[in-house]
């Protein structure tokens, strides 16, 4: 090993690594499973686990197919997410004008910050029950901060000649907020989503292992309860290339904004 | 080293020309301040006054100060508060320091050997995507209910951002530092002790702070899900005993037990870097 982080490889040397490094992964994994020294039931091998994932995508496990535990799921998501955006990014940019709303809104928000989305589990399902409502509470409060915070800083960090001459033209604040601080703080807010999107995806799958009755989360957690590890693993496989075409979409999307401002 | 000074707060002062203006500092406190009390008067009137919010669903801050007393006193959930607590900061503490044990040195090592980050980065890139919550299921499967399944499943989540924000580190140390230390003869222990890990120690920390917030989410949808002990096993009990005052004492638990680790943490982290404070 050289202690040089310039020192850079050619590209074939990485991709035969990086090749290597997961045959070997895959080689470990399989081999323990295959031997016999752990239970099957306890260490499915890799193939076990696709043609798992693959048997769920058309047969019904707990009254639904993966891909309809998967739309009940993005159903409860897309709420969550976009309430949280239509509440967060208005608040967030009102906080940025007026410091009164700042100085009123700053503390309460400090306090609960240090509040995991989780804990609010108990409240939701008691507010709002187990079945819709409690899971969108959950990922609002997961995607929540995340949307506020970037549009107060978007809306702090606007240059401050674009306010002078919007001041000068005796524009009100209405305006300003939509018209000045709103187009100017784009850039800051997408980059709040992506974020926002993340954790309101993570609180998504912590709400529905615990209080919900369908959805991907769900699922997972009957196939504990029924000591079947490759439905939880495909699970596990469904979440996670969900949370990475969600991340895909969003950052193509932040990538476009910033391109179309000359940002980038 | 300049870039890595905090200079965000040097930015505040691009703030936009306030209607109010911004000439008294104790103002803003002053109205924050207020805003707590009214909203706590606002929640005694509403719960113990008008009866407007049902108890049943949202306690009033009588059932609060009852449920906090039993807690601390005689005990909720096969245990007393302190017993909680303790149990929820061992494994937090555990996961925790387990996760960067491994994920510190290792971020360090891909981001100075080129050909490690070769071999580990693709594994990393196929179980990163999957979010700590989601390992809860299986860690059950695999361990039971027990401590174990909940140190493996806070491993997982301080782990990610202990190696992400090691590796960014070590990849933004400018080259000028290492070569002028390399010109100088700096032998190779000391390059890394002294130059390499002090340099990269600032984005260390961030990542490190992630990683405790991570920890602490994840042991309480842990012991949500099955505990025998915990915040998040009063939380769960107090949840079927539809107990909403016994929820919000555990609720401002985890909030306290979060903010106070944090700035535990910070302070190790000033005293780790004196010299950002000094120049900051």
């Amino acid at each position: 090993m050289r202690l040089d982080p310039r020192l850079t490889i050619a590209r074939s040397e990485t991709l035969m690594l990086g090749s290597l490094g997961l045959l070997a992964f895959l080689g470990l994994w399989s081999g323990i499973a295959a031997s016999g020294y752990v239970p099957r039931s306890f260490l499915p091998a890799p193939w076990e686990m696709v043609a798992r994932f693959t048997h769920l995508l058309t047969n019904p496990f707990v009254g639904f197919t993966l891909p309809q535990h998967l739309a009940s799921s993005l159903g409860r998501y897309a709420m969550g997410f976009g309430l949280a955006a239509v509440v967060g990014i208005p608040l967030g940019l009102m906080m940025g004008w007026f410091r009164w709303l700042d100085d009123m809104v700053t503390p309460v928000f400090d306090a609960l910050r240090f509040i995991a989305p989780i804990a609010w589990v108990p409240f939701a399902a008691l507010w709002f029950g187990t079945g819709i409502g409690g899971p969108v509470m959950i990922i609002f409060s997961g995607a929540f901060p995340p949307c506020v915070i970037n549009a107060y800083r978007g809306a702090r960090y606007v240059e401050r000649h674009l306010i002078e001459a919007a001041e000068m033209l005796g524009t009100g604040s209405f305006r300003m907020i939509t018209e000045v601080l709103l187009p100017a703080s784009i850039p800051s807010i997408v980059a709040g989503l992506r974020v926002a999107a993340g954790l309101g995806w993570q609180s998504l799958v912590g709400a529905e292992l615990i209080v919900a009755s369908s959805g991907v989360g769900y699922m997972m957690v009957q196939g504990q309860s029924a000591v079947s590890t490759t439905t939880v693993m495909s699970g596990m496989m469904a979440i996670g290339i969900v949370g990475v075409l969600i991340d895909a979409a969003l950052r193509s999307f932040e990538r476009s904004v910033r391109r179309s401002r000359g940002l980038d | 080293m300049k870039t890595l000074l905090k200079i965000e707060a040097g930015a505040k002062l691009a703030r936009p020309e306030h209607p109010l203006g911004g000439a008294l500092v104790s103002r803003g406190s002053l109205i924050g301040l207020g805003t707590v009390g009214v909203l706590l008067a606002t929640w005694y009137v509403l719960t113990m006054v008008t009866g407007t919010i049902d108890t049943g669903r949202f306690p009033s801050p009588d059932d609060v100060w009852v449920a906090a007393n039993q807690v601390v006193i005689k005990g909720y959930a096969n245990g007393r508060l302190h017993i909680h607590i303790l149990h929820s900061l061992k494994l937090v503490a555990m996961g925790f320091l387990f996760a960067i044990a491994v994920g510190v040195p290792l971020g360090l090592l891909m981001g100075w050997s080129s050909r490690a980050e070769a071999l580990i980065n693709p594994i990393f890139l196929l179980v990163r995507p999957v979010p700590p919550l989601a390992w809860i299921p299986l860690a059950i499967l695999w361990l039971g209910l027990g401590d174990s399944a909940k140190v493996m499943v806070i491993f997982f989540a301080a782990f990610v951002p202990a190696v992400i924000n090691t590796y960014a580190a070590v990849r933004n140390i400018s080259s000028p530092i290492v070569e002028a230390a390399r010109m100088l003869g700096t032998p190779r222990t000391a390059l890394v002790l002294e130059v390499l890990v002090p340099a990269a120690l600032p984005s260390i920390f961030t990542g490190l702070r992630l990683a405790l917030q991570a920890s602490w989410t994840t042991l309480v949808a842990a012991e949500l899900v099955g505990a025998v002990a915990g915040l998040g096993r009063i939380l769960n009990v107090a949840q079927q005993d539809l107990y909403p005052g016994m929820i919000l004492v555990a609720m401002i638990w985890v909030a306290i037990l979060g903010w106070s680790t944090t700035r535990l943490l910070a302070a190790i982290e000033e005293r780790a870097l004196p010299w950002l404070v000094v120049r900051g």
